[in-house]
């Protein structure tokens, strides 16, 4: 027996597959982002309004549900007007890279502007698996604390773009969003923050004007964004981390 | 369900390397572990056991996992200490200003390994 020392990390397979389909998706100018919330926290509700919105802005929209069983949600965003489909996970708490290079086969993605991946509702295993996508973002809604950043400190770390969510029902929760966003910023200085309400759809113009700026980066048509070799590769992980600056 | 996706992925790796370095049989990885990593290490052991079985490679694949330990800073008295003992506060000036430096990982350190059959049959042939 002869012993091999790695020192690398347990989903290095999976952190491959990720950079694969990261290659692919900028080849076809596609921008993936995967959602990220726990359960109830508005994954849905968001996406919908922002497939309506977006689709009026002359979009072509996909959306790729994750859920451990059930058709439910494909339904509600082919109504809204995306091409919606299920992945189921096999039982698996999160997505991987290899599950939506799969996903994203069966949709046939070809024509695409923006494509949201709904990962399972869990705040911990999502967090530890790139999935290939271009954006992280997560949900934060008012009913579940402005203290979640301290308890799930790894997927506020990992995420580029911070949706408050709910922020209707603010009047009637102690949730303090200055307190949430600079507790999420000790964790990750460049996160951006965007409260909102997808119900009635206040700070949603934000959101979506950042996720146009985002395509237009990712397809290099911003200018200053056609930098080559090493210099595009920090342009890619900055846009990652939910830097859309061409200045990163 | 969390314990069942590492392990897949820490196979799936671990197949890879066996085919990047030609190795016909892993005998054991170490593995480190934080404190806090979330890691049920019993659940965790088990379901390697299980599905170990299913890949030929690592069929008789001993998991070794080593601990590490957990350590927070404090930001405003500048210290270290215990996370597992003391949480988010310091225990020195009180202060929630603190920060894990280290205790969440779970990285595959080392593993033991045979080589495929012509090189190690080569091998015994040129050995005492």
């Amino acid at each position: 027996m002869k012993v091999i020392e790695l020192e690398s990390s347990v989903t290095a397979s999976n952190d491959r597959d990720a950079k694969r389909l990261r290659g692919r998706l900028r080849r076809e100018g596609i921008l993936l982002v995967n959602v990220m919330s726990s359960p109830g926290a508005g994954k849905t509700t968001l996406l919908s309004r922002l497939v309506r919105d977006l689709s009026r802005r002359g979009l072509r929209l996909g959306v790729m549900e994750a859920d451990i069983a059930s058709e439910v949600d494909a339904e509600r965003m082919e109504a809204a007007g995306a091409k919606a489909i299920q992945a189921h996970t096999g039982g698996m708490c999160h997505m991987d890279a290899g599950m939506t290079a799969r996903a994203l086969d069966a949709l046939d993605a070809r024509g695409l502007d923006i494509i949201f991946l709904e990962n399972v509702g869990n705040l911990i295993c999502p967090a530890e698996y790139d999935t290939g996508a271009t954006l992280d973002l997560m949900i934060l809604s008012v009913p579940e604390g402005d203290d979640k950043p301290l308890k799930y400190p790894l997927i506020f770390s990992r995420a580029g773009v911070l949706v408050i969510s709910k922020t209707d029902a603010l009047p009637y929760f102690s949730f303090d969003t200055d307190l949430c966003t600079a507790r999420a910023r000790r964790l990750n200085p460049d996160l951006r923050v965007f409260p909102l309400s997808a119900r009635t759809g206040e700070g949603m113009d934000a959101l979506e004007e950042y996720l146009l700026k985002a395509l237009r980066r990712w397809r290099g048509e911003d200018s200053g964004s056609m930098a080559e070799g090493k210099e595009k590769k920090a342009a890619e992980e900055s846009l990652r981390r939910g830097e859309v600056s061409p200045h990163a | 369900m969390h314990e069942m996706g590492i392990v897949l992925h820490l196979a799936k790796t671990l197949e890879e390397t066996a085919r990047e370095e030609h190795l016909s049989r892993i005998g054991s990885v170490t593995l480190k572990v934080g404190e806090v990593s979330g890691i049920m290490t019993d659940l965790f052991t088990e379901c390697w056991n299980y599905f170990r079985g299913r890949h030929p490679v690592l069929r008789d694949c001993e998991l070794r996992l080593e601990t590490v330990l957990a350590v927070t800073w404090c930001d405003s008295c500048r210290s270290r200490y215990e996370t597992v003992r003391y949480g988010r506060t310091c225990p020195y000036c009180g202060s929630g200003e603190t920060w894990l430096l280290q205790g969440n990982e779970c990285i595959i350190q080392e593993i033991e390994a045979e080589e495929t059959a012509g090189e190690s049959a080569e091998a015994e042939q040129n050995g005492p």
